[in-house]
């Protein structure tokens, strides 16, 4: 018997049955490999923060290479020696403060609600390094990522990450040679927590200068590069409290 | 080819060249210009697509007597929706890296015209086999055409291949920078792709004069 498949009941059903095949099938692959993924994630957080502090199997001049994920969760807890969350003016420990999505924290700042702010502290060859997240927004979508200071606030290494920026324009900013540009800028104008710009006209090609809260732009990506620096911007003065408690001790 | 009858060793390599979807259908023209300005998104672009369209070809194939034909475009969309999240969440689980470099490109795997013009022109009509190497041909062809692009646009662009600095640095002036060379940041951009593929169509119409259209 041949089905007729232009009757109004049977396109009905035949999508209902589609939708429900489909719909399964996602919900099973989904479900089952969330773990894994979750666990991905979680690995990529731990490298970028630890590569935000130097720690990175970076060699010469070239790509960046994160610690491998086999190993990262090992060499975390060997080099980051607190996590800290500061909720207004309390300041606690917790062991799992990088899993706070700073998104959401700072979505919920928007509707009033004091933000929970993860700081991370490491320390390597006797020197301390004090972590911050940063999030905010490229040309098309979020751009986020950590930076790294010391007692002086002079920057000791960045990490960015993009979501959906233009691949070999926007997305360079997680290029090695545009992160290790910021290394030995100040976040510091004086007394004024200005972060550091990516600006096009600094005429210093090759960071020479690292006094001058600046680096070099990328070409092609003044949106992102804008975005980069007020995200800086901003992360600092989010965390301009407990920075002055460092640079105070 | 004793593995394929000649017949079907055609649906392969028909798209390669002279049945090309960007060169001479000119279809999915827009994933070409966006993603093709390094070759490591190109590539992973180009397997994507011959995952997507040989598994979907083969789906819609078998489930051709039974759709609906008022709401095949639909069903045909929910099969590459499909396929294109189960490349996704795959990818997040075992290719973390790989998935990163991916996740820009998902959206526009949906919305290539080359995908929906094979199940309508082709996996509507014809057998699993006979739709497989269809679509498997399709994305070849497909990905030929932006590893090239993707090939010009990351060496002239920016010097590199793959992120290799094989024309040396332009900063420390090695390589061909020692001699002035600049790179040519107009092929970063996307109106650059437009050029290298139209400069591939005018080299294969020339090739092959009998692509060239009467009027």
């Amino acid at each position: 018997m041949a089905i007729n498949t232009e009757k109004n009941l049977y396109t009905v059903l035949f999508a209902v049955v589609m939708v429900i095949i489909v719909g399964s099938v996602l919900a099973f692959l989904a479900s089952g490999l969330s773990d894994k993924i979750k666990e991905n994630e979680r690995f990529e957080k731990q490298q970028n923060i630890l590569y935000a502090m130097g720690v990175h199997e970076n060699e010469g001049e070239g790509s960046v290479n994160f610690i491998p994920t086999d190993r990262v969760e090992e060499e975390f807890s060997k080099f980051i020696t607190k996590q800290l969350v500061i909720n207004g003016s309390e300041v606690t420990e917790d062991n799992e403060a990088f899993l706070i999505d700073l998104k959401k924290q700072l979505a919920a700042a928007k509707d009033g609600v004091t933000p929970k702010l993860p700081v991370f502290i490491g320390e390597k060859e006797g020197k301390k390094f004090y972590i911050l997240p940063m999030y905010g927004k490229g040309l098309w979508d979020a751009i986020w990522g950590f930076i790294s200071v010391n007692e002086e606030m002079v920057v000791q290494g960045v990490y960015f990450d993009h979501k959906a920026e233009t691949p070999g324009l926007g997305a360079n900013i997680k290029m090695r040679y545009f992160m290790d540009d910021f290394i030995g800028e100040s976040i510091l104008d004086g007394n004024r927590y200005a972060g550091i710009a990516v600006a096009k006209g600094n005429n210093d090609p090759v960071n020479e200068i690292k006094d001058d809260n600046e680096v070099d732009a990328l070409a092609g990506a003044t949106i992102t590069g804008n975005g980069v620096s007020a995200m800086i911007r901003e992360s600092v003065n989010l965390y301009r409290s407990y920075l002055e408690t460092i640079r105070q001790q | 080819m004793a593995l394929l009858s000649k017949k079907d060793a055609n649906l392969i390599l028909d798209p390669l060249a002279d049945n090309n979807p960007i060169t001479i259908q000119v279809l999915g023209i827009c994933s070409a210009l966006a993603i093709t300005a390094e070759l490591k998104a190109s590539l992973v672009m180009a397997l994507s697509v011959i995952f997507v369209l040989g598994v979907g070809n083969v789906v819609i194939s078998l489930i051709r007597n039974i759709i609906p034909s008022k709401i095949r475009i639909i069903v045909q969309l929910i099969v590459v929706a499909t396929l294109v999240i189960v490349v996704d969440q795959v990818l997040k689980a075992f290719a973390y890296e790989l998935s990163k470099t991916l996740a820009v490109f998902v959206g526009l795997i949906i919305t290539n015209c080359i995908i929906m013009g094979r199940f309508e022109a082709f996996a509507l009509g014809n057998g699993p086999w006979k739709s497989f190497l269809d679509g498997i041909g399709n994305a070849l062809g497909y990905g030929v055409i932006l590893i090239i692009v993707g090939f010009f646009r990351e060496l002239l662009g920016s010097g590199t291949l793959f992120g290799l600095k094989v024309l040396g640095d332009p900063i420390a002036k090695t390589g061909v920078y020692a001699f002035g060379y600049e790179n040519n940041g107009f092929m970063i951009i996307p109106p650059a792709a437009l050029i290298v593929v139209g400069i591939i169509i005018w080299v294969q119409r020339s090739r092959n004069r009998a692509l060239i259209e009467e009027n």
